[in-house]
């Protein structure tokens, strides 16, 4: 809401010496937040004169223009009292018109300076101004040419044109709709200032009589006040005077034409949309009910649109010809007021908050009225809003006020709210009083019945926000001030600090960021570029996705269901960047689809059962935590100490093997096979049976088609699966401090079986005594034949309560490695 | 001394007699102080104090004296022999000491070498910026609460009384799931998670809900489509405005410094009532807007920058979340926490957060 301080202080009496600069501070603190204070040719230095032309020559020119040489009477304001010769362009006024005229030294919009220069063959002193080049608007046209009273040659130029003027932007909040007009600011300024305040609305309006314009409501619900007014006889020529011009570009709006503009000035006077129809275009009367199936209106947008139907339907207004309007939105083509029209039969109706915002949204149409509506404006002063539209068109037009004024219907009724006077302080924690309670709701236009303990509020018509005890508080606490509102902590109750979860999984991010890894936070979006990139099946389950019905790019539609597509992108970034080598991990969620039908909504007045909840939470799609890697080209450095390494599918399975150690999970190894990862070098990691994820080299076809080294890992998991499995309470260990016996033994395998398949029965095999396992060397080669490896094991045995002898020792080796002879064909090497 | 006895036994030992001792100490000695290391010592040692030395070899003459000579020439061996042992052992410490010195001389390294081998990790500024506001919460006694992304349309607006028809659901640009009728969204903000905490627990509630949220906005320089957001909610009784007013300046202090407190303005949420727009004093010029006689850049030369909004939990919310509205009030608050940290640490582009440039993560360290 853009309002000129000059059209404030029409209705306010503010004290002597109130700045804007105070003016807003105290509006802010009140709720109206200063958005910007503008004022227009702040940026104009004069001088800016008054000019009367007194010559033009027309002089065409080789270019096809034709240029006008003037001679200028600036008065004194050239400093010689001769007229000042200028050259201009435009050619809509003659002599003896009034100009304005910014002479050589002034500066214009955009640091234009402007001084005597040779151009078409003379010398121009100066410039004859548009609107434009004043930046007071867009008409570029022709000349400003002012009125013949608007002052003397050489008479500075600033006051007449409004220059100077501030216009303060507000920021108003959707409860606060009344603030949408200058009556609304005004009367919030008035209560900044406890200053005397004229009500615009306030006007003795002639009494409704049958005369009117016929109006019939046939949905009171949508329009429960409709108000018809008649002026004939207008002249559609008719000029808008330039002061109603001027506030209305300074509040933001376009002049149009007198019609048009008058009810533009009056809605952001009262803050009451009108309508105005070409009444020679009407046809019978004006109808207004909901619109019915299959029924279409052209609004004056020029958009044909199909209206929708039934009890929460569009609101519309007919005549016999059918429907002209979308009520309190938009009017429709075949009435629009025109350069012909001469009766005007103006509209000032009250319309159905919600009906307006639904059709508002339906129709995607945002119009100045239309965010009066929705937002709910004063039902009771239509009649008032009609007759200042009357005032002005027969003013400025030239017609006659018809007798008739049609008023059907009336505002609807307030609701009463009942507080304790000590509502607010209760509230707010403020010292507030009973009289301040009363004092500030009855400033704010409420009127009171008073009991003992509580009073009982009516509020204004104005103000359809106050509907509830907490708005009252509202209303008295932003009075009193919410710089008085004290500063005092809560009396807490016993937190049980961080939840296992939370600290679990700072745990994750640490452990990450100390191997060396650096958090990422990407989009969650995808699409199926990213799954062609990654080389998912068309049946694979990660391409069923939680589809957005509004994405921002139809290229990514849906909630992502793997971290790897944001990460790869991320990785390729920094590589083209200039790293030369980088380890990437984000923990963020994934979603999967689960059809379990809608989520219902259900009602606020009471709370949902736990059923109800359930089916909630239900409706919703999984959504796990997942933690990804991305390790691409360096991942240790060539330095001093030798030479460095690239990433590899060990190091992305190495970080989850941390992982499960700083959690104290066991995560169990295994080969696999699975989209994006080279089908040779991807490991399943499960823990307690459960997967977890995998991990290990990216297929060379995922590199190239991500732009990233050949060989780079990657690892996604699960994080829930691997948190719900971590260690709720450590056991203490118990350990034993007799001697410790060492035996290594080295299988042959074929290359087939695992390390892990071998260790496990080694492990199995060795039985209670062995401590720990550890495979220590892996060797290939002639000596242990074609397609056979060596592994080769560190077995270290304890007992708990003796020292071993060699024969017990070598009896535990010997029946691990008969158990890995067994289940894996191993092969002691000699 | 005495005289060489020679009345008493006819046999004369030439190495047990006083100067020849002497002289063979005297030789030792020398040879120990000359010798220039360890192998040189070790050469003496062998050649003075040795079986074959001398020395040795006089002390096994003893026996071959009279008895009544034993003693004194005992003695005078002995004597020489301890004073080279005492030498020995004296330049042994002495060169072991050099050559230690030496060696570790000889072993010095370059120090301010680079270390550098495996690159540093770091985590995201708006993880460790969560967890800080979380600590700060965590140590009044608060809990953080948490709840999914993808949300029940209910949970993120008509439970929080923003219903259906509500003007303030258009302030809030919603991802809606497909089909837009299933009820399901991109949370537009983490309330859902309050309204989720009420549902599930009974007053005392004192949580705070940092996440992730989503709003259908261009992505520029201070919009993104995705951001992060924390809110607190305490439900109590007999809790006032004044005790919100407390719980942000003592957030405000604990995340920007001693002396950064708040100020209210009145402003309009649905679920709170009454509402208010929270401005912080702006750390940077401390709230005189100046700073080395210029206008502040952080917050513009206002001295308050934007912080977020709050208010008095609506009762509409409490009964709708099954509080006992007659009992209880709350408070509740809202801020961005990438527009937290874009201020705290001069960030200016919001996109840094979102692009994984390693460079731009690994700065912060482990700074928060």
């Amino acid at each position: 809401m853009k309002t000129p301080v000059s059209w404030i202080r029409e209705y306010v009496d503010l004290p002597d010496g109130v700045t804007t600069e105070d003016l807003t501070r105290r509006l802010t603190a009140l709720g109206l937040k200063l958005e910007a204070i503008e004022s227009t040719g702040a940026d104009i230095t004069g001088p800016l004169v008054i000019g009367r032309v007194l010559t033009m020559q027309p002089e065409p020119q080789k270019n096809g223009k034709t240029i006008n040489w003037c001679t200028v009477d600036v008065g004194a304001a050239n400093g010689t009292g001769e007229p000042q010769g200028i050259v201009c362009g435009a050619h809509n006024f003659a002599p003896g018109d009034l100009v304005v005229v910014v002479l050589p030294g002034g500066v214009l919009p955009g640091g234009f300076e402007i001084s005597a220069r040779k151009t078409y063959g003379h010398v121009s002193a100066g410039m004859i101004c548009s609107a434009r080049e004043l930046g007071l608007g867009e008409d570029h046209d022709g000349i400003i040419v002012l009125p013949a009273d608007a002052g003397e040659p050489g008479a500075d130029a600033f006051d007449v044109l409004g220059l100077g003027e501030e216009v303060i932007e507000f920021e108003i909040n959707p409860d606060r709709a009344y603030a949408l007009s200058v009556r609304g600011v005004a009367r919030e300024a008035a209560l900044a200032y406890g200053a005397p305040y004229r009500d615009p609305a306030a006007r003795s309006v002639p009494a409704p009589n049958g005369e009117g314009y016929p109006v019939v409501i046939d949905d009171p619900a949508g329009c429960p006040v409709f108000v018809a007014r008649t002026v004939s006889g207008f002249d559609p020529a008719a000029p808008t005077p330039d002061w109603m011009a001027r506030r209305l570009q300074q509040a933001g709006m376009r002049p149009i034409s007198l019609a048009v503009d008058v009810t533009n000035y009056v809605m952001l006077e009262t803050g009451r949309p009108i309508h105005g129809y070409d009444g020679d275009k009407l046809q019978g009367p004006i109808r207004v009910r909901r619109a019915r199936a299959g029924e279409r209106l052209t609004t004056l947008d020029g958009v044909d649109r199909s209206l929708s139907a039934g009890p929460a339907g569009d609101l519309v207004v007919t005549d016999d010809s059918g429907i002209i309007g979308l009520g309190g939105v938009m009017g429709g083509e075949t009435t629009e007021l025109s350069e012909s029209t001469t009766t005007i039969v103006v509209e000032a109706a009250h319309w159905d908050a919600v009906a307006m915002f639904r059709t508002g949204k339906r129709h995607k149409i945002s119009s100045e009225a239309g965010k009066r509506n929705e937002r709910g404006a004063d039902p009771a002063i239509t009649p008032a809003a009609a007759d200042r539209v009357v005032e002005l068109l027969t003013t400025h037009g030239g017609g006659t006020a018809e007798p008739g004024v049609t008023v059907v219907g009336t505002a609807p009724a307030r609701p009463t709210i009942t507080i304790g006077y000590d509502l607010p302080a209760l509230i707010t924690g403020m010292a507030i009083d009973a009289a301040t309670t009363v004092a500030n709701l009855e400033a704010v236009g409420c009127v009171l019945v008073k009991a003992d303990t509580t009073l009982t509020a009516t509020p204004p018509p104005w103000r359809p926000d106050l509907n509830d005890p907490f708005d009252l508080v509202e209303e008295v606490a932003r009075i009193v001030g919410y710089d008085q509102v004290p500063s005092v902590l809560p009396r807490e109750a016993a937190g049980r600090g961080l939840t296992r979860e939370q600290r679990l999984r700072r745990r994750v991010g640490r452990t990450l960021a100390g191997a060396g890894c650096v958090e990422v936070i990407s989009f969650p979006f995808v699409g199926d570029a990213a799954f062609e990139a990654l080389g998912l099946a068309a049946d694979d389950p990660r391409r069923r996705t939680v589809r957005l019905a509004n994405p921002l790019s139809s290229e990514e539609p849906s909630y992502t269901t793997t971290l790897l597509p944001g990460l790869l992108r991320a990785a390729a970034r920094n590589l083209g960047r200039g790293a030369s080598g980088v380890s990437l991990f984000e923990t963020g969620t994934v979603a999967f689809p689960v059809d379990r039908g809608p989520a219902p909504i259900y009602g606020v007045d009471w709370r949902p059962t736990a059923d109800e909840v359930a089916k909630l939470f239900e409706a919703l799609p999984d959504q796990p935590l997942h933690l990804a890697v991305v390790l691409a080209g360096e991942r240790e450095r060539a330095g001093w100490w030798g030479p460095g390494r690239e990433s590899g599918w060990s190091d992305a399975i190495a970080l989850v093997r941390r992982l499960g150690a700083e959690l104290g999970v066991g995560v169990d190894v295994a080969a696999a096979t699975r989209t994006p990862w080279h089908p040779g070098r991807c490991a399943q990691l499960g823990v307690g049976g459960e997967v977890l994820g995998h991990a290990g080299e990216l297929h060379p076809k995922v590199c190239q088609a991500f732009g990233l080294p050949q060989r780079s890992a990657a690892l996604e998991i699960d994080l829930d699966t691997l948190m719900r499995q971590a260690r709720e309470v450590t056991p203490g260990p118990d350990f034993s401090t007799y001697p410790l016996a060492k035996e290594d033994v080295a299988l042959v395998v074929d290359r087939s079986v695992t390390a892990a398949e071998v260790g496990a029965a080694l492990r199995e095999g060795a039985g209670d005594l062995l401590e720990s396992i550890r495979l220590f060397d892996v060797y290939t080669g002639e000596q242990v034949g074609t397609g056979r490896k060596s592994l080769a094991f560190a077995l270290r045995f304890r007992a708990p309560d003796r020292t071993l002898t060699e024969e017990e020792t070598a009896a535990a080796r010997d029946a691990a490695v008969a158990l890995a002879a067994e289940r894996t064909g191993a092969v002691q090497r000699s | 001394m005495s005289g060489p006895n020679t009345d008493y036994d006819p046999v004369e030992v030439t190495p047990l007699q006083p100067e020849e001792v002497e002289a063979a100490r005297d030789a030792a000695l020398a040879a120990i102080a000359a010798a220039g290391d360890l192998a040189e010592l070790k050469q003496a040692r062998l050649e003075h104090a040795g079986d074959r030395s001398p020395l040795a070899l006089a002390n096994r003459e003893i026996g071959a004296l009279p008895p009544q000579a034993r003693k004194e020439a005992g003695q005078r061996i002995g004597q020489a022999r301890g004073a080279v042992s005492q030498a020995l052992a004296a330049r042994q410490a002495e060169l072991e000491a050099e050559h230690e010195e030496r060696m570790l001389v000889d072993e010095t390294v370059d120090v301010t070498l680079p270390t550098d081998r495996v690159p540093t990790g770091a985590r995201h500024p708006l993880t460790t910026g969560a967890e800080l506001i979380a600590d700060i919460f965590v140590a009044m006694g608060w809990e953080v609460a948490e709840g999914p992304v993808i949300e029940a349309e209910w949970l993120n607006f008509d439970a929080l009384n923003l219903g259906p028809d509500h003007p303030a659901r258009t302030m809030q640009d919603t991802f809606w799931t497909d089909p837009a009728d299933h009820g399901v969204v991109l949370r537009t903000h983490t309330s859902p998670v309050q309204a989720r905490t009420m549902l599930s627990r009974t007053p005392p509630i004192y949580v705070v809900c940092p996440g992730r949220v989503f709003r259908t906005d261009e992505y520029d320089a201070t919009h993104s489509p995705v951001f992060h957001q924390v809110e607190g909610l305490a439900i109590d009784e007999g809790i006032t405005m004044a005790h919100l007013k407390g719980t942000l300046d003592h957030f405000a202090a604990a995340m920007f410094g001693e002396g950064i407190s708040t100020r209210f303005r009145p402003s309009y949420f649905p679920f709170t009532e009454p509402s208010a727009e929270v401005d912080l004093v702006c750390f940077v010029c401390r709230g005189t807007g100046e700073l080395d006689g210029a206008s502040c850049r952080t917050c513009r030369g206002e001295g308050w920058i934007e912080w977020g909004g709050c208010g008095v939990v609506n009762p509409r919310v409490l009964t709708a979340c099954g509080v006992d509205a007659q009992r209880y009030t709350g408070f509740a608050f809202g801020m961005g926490i990438d527009r937290t940290l874009m201020f705290r640490h001069g960030i200016e582009d919001l996109r840094e957060l979102f692009e994984g440039d390693v460079r731009f993560t690994t700065a912060f360290g482990t700074e928060l």
